[in-house]
């Protein structure tokens, strides 16, 4: 193994320009697996978040419901649901969801509990009726928290991904890399994996940032 | 008009805020409650605009139960200003100041028109209407609160400790330009504050509330000052309870003395006649257009000597119609004559005022 090791290049270039194709393709699994997940995240996350403000008796036991959730370890939870859903995408996409809610609902509730209790007041004195008041005052100022948790759930979405592949490669997006360098004793293919995982979290944590720069101008001018 | 009709607010923990409130706050003018912490004179100010719902009771604006308004509609027209201002850090200037027009579906220019109007009148420089809250001072912040309680030209303002959060200094000069406002806009006002000399200077009226809600005397600030109903009353009030109502008392109000007066061209035999007639020992040199060149005192005129050509002093200060009676007493005290003279707008001499005057309306 070692004489085999030593004869290889640390980076067969060859490889890389050989497979473009296979890695543009597990670019694009790998980006499908981490956004659809964080969306789904949000969308389920949300509104147990506006329930856990109105009822902050909630916010405990949902809190507690999450973290259990996200202690599961990765591949036992795609296996758990691999009954439920069969052996396709959505074992993985729903327990990649899953892991998500635990951050994105406490950084939605933190958001909207933050907002200072005189602005709440104001609005309301203003003659802001609820649902505006959330729509136009509460989300837009807990928007730069929410955020936050949008990027960590991203981020930590991306290293999960690869797991997938446990189930399929075409479900593991750069997952599958790692499989294969592993299995032929083969290291560039897992480098192409670590590479792109760290590429396509920057990239996704870019698009964030540049979203709340777009929705939360006040925090971009300086005193 | 805004009438508290048997009012009480208990809170759920069992304490009583107010108990059995009854009062009426006249249209146009400014009611300042007034009383320690827990006296509930927030909890008052907030039952107006259904903030806080009255336990018992009813509150009426123009006759009409706020308890049958909408409350989102009824809060777009009463203004509501408080010391933390609670502007929205995520709106520009123009914007926060505009929230209420908004919400009542103004369009964008009559929108835009009323904030440049209302940053005008407010004394806030245009450029500032594209910052955010936050790179404004506590002064300009605290006007931001103002205007855009003013926005819809609401009828009502409720105003909590409005100006508590600015530094003296500011403080005194926003409540200065407040009262040059409301001369003119002539809003019905409850305002709210500890500080009883804010009260006596911007009230019309003042209710003074011990715990619980209770009111101890509600009257115009100068009736408070000279008939306190208890001691209560008095001992908020405080021990320069006098001085304080003299702040209150114009100068037109007291008849000056005509004082011992004399021409530059009299003689110091003249200027004796006349010093001694009024029981002093100096006299007041007036010119013959009538303006006031100051005083001589008789120990430095010479026998013989024409008045104009002795040592004529100034008046460090005088007063004049507008001022109060307490900046009378302070000229009286850093006069070397114990008087104050009082002169019209173009200097011109109108009196004196001696400190038996000033002292028979303390009494």
């Amino acid at each position: 193994m070692s004489a085999a090791l030593g004869a290889q290049p640390l980076v067969d270039v060859d490889w890389i320009t050989r497979n473009l194709d296979d890695i543009w393709a597990a670019t694009a699994v790998h980006a499908r697996f981490t956004v659809i997940p964080v969306l789904a995240g949000l969308a389920i996350a949300f509104p147990l978040s506006l329930v856990a403000v109105r009822y902050p008796r909630l916010y405990g036991p949902l809190l507690g419901v999450a973290g259990l959730l996200y202690t599961i370890p990765s591949f036992a939870l795609f296996v758990l649901l691999l009954p439920f859903f069969g052996l396709n995408d959505l074992p993985v996409l729903v327990a990649l969801t899953i892991y998500t809610l635990l951050i994105l609902i406490r950084n939605t509730v933190e958001g909207l509990v933050g907002v200072s209790r005189d602005v709440v007041e104001s609005a309301d004195a203003m003659g802001y009726r609820p649902a505006a008041r959330l729509l136009r005052v509460e989300l837009p100022i807990a928007t730069p928290v929410i955020v936050a948790g949008l990027r960590i759930a991203t981020v930590s979405t991306v290293g999960l991904v690869a797991v997938g592949a446990l189930l399929g490669f075409e479900r593991g997006g750069y997952g599958a890399f790692f499989l294969d360098g592993y299995a032929r004793d083969f290291f560039t293919p897992q480098l192409v994996g670590i590479v792109g995982c760290v590429a396509l979290a920057v990239v996704l944590d870019l698009v964030l940032v540049a979203v709340q720069r777009g929705l939360t101008p006040w925090t971009r001018v300086a005193r | 008009m805004i009438t508290f009709d048997a009012v009480s607010k208990r809170f759920p923990d069992g304490t009583s805020a107010v108990s059995d409130l009854t009062l009426e706050v006249p249209g146009g003018e400014v009611v300042v409650l007034v009383g320690p912490s827990g006296s509930g004179k927030t909890t008052i100010m907030r039952m107006v605009n259904r903030m806080i719902p009255p336990t018992s009771g009813r509150v009426l604006i123009d006759g009409q139960d706020v308890a049958n308004r909408d409350p989102a509609q009824l809060r777009r027209g009463i203004g509501y200003v408080i010391q933390q201002i609670g502007l929205f850090p995520h709106r520009t200037v123009a914007d926060n100041i505009g929230t209420v027009a908004r919400l009542e579906g103004w369009d964008r220019p009559r929108i835009a028109a009323r904030v440049a109007q209302l940053m005008d009148v407010i004394g806030l420089p245009a450029p500032l209407a594209d910052r955010y809250p936050h790179q404004l001072s506590g002064g300009q912040r605290q006007r931001v609160g103002v205007a855009r309680a003013l926005a819809v030209d609401p009828p009502i303002m409720l105003m909590d400790e409005p100006f508590g959060a600015v530094d003296p200094i500011v403080r005194t000069r926003l409540q200065d330009e407040f009262l040059r406002l409301q001369a003119e806009v002539r809003k019905t006002i409850v305002f709210v504050t500890h500080d009883i000399d804010e009260a006596i200077k911007m009230g019309d009226r003042i209710a003074i509330l011990s715990n619980g809600g209770k009111v101890e005397q509600y009257a115009p600030p100068r009736e408070l000052l000279s008939d306190p109903a208890n001691d209560f009353v008095a001992e908020f009030l405080g021990e320069e309870r006098g001085l304080k109502r003299l702040a209150l008392i114009p100068v037109s109000e007291v008849a000056a003395e005509p004082g011992p007066v004399v021409r530059p061209d009299d003689h110091a035999r003249r200027a004796e006649q006349v010093a001694g007639a009024h029981g002093t020992d100096w006299v007041v040199v007036v010119a013959g257009d009538g303006r006031l060149q100051g005083w001589v005192s008789l120990h430095e005129l010479e026998p013989g000597q024409v008045v104009g050509d002795a040592r004529v002093r100034p008046f460090a200060l005088s007063v004049r119609a507008s001022d109060s009676l307490r900046a009378a007493l302070n000229a009286m005290v850093t006069s070397r004559t114990g008087v104050a003279v009082r002169v019209s707008g173009e200097d011109r001499y109108e009196g004196i005022l001696t400190q038996e005057i000033v002292s028979k309306e303390i009494r």
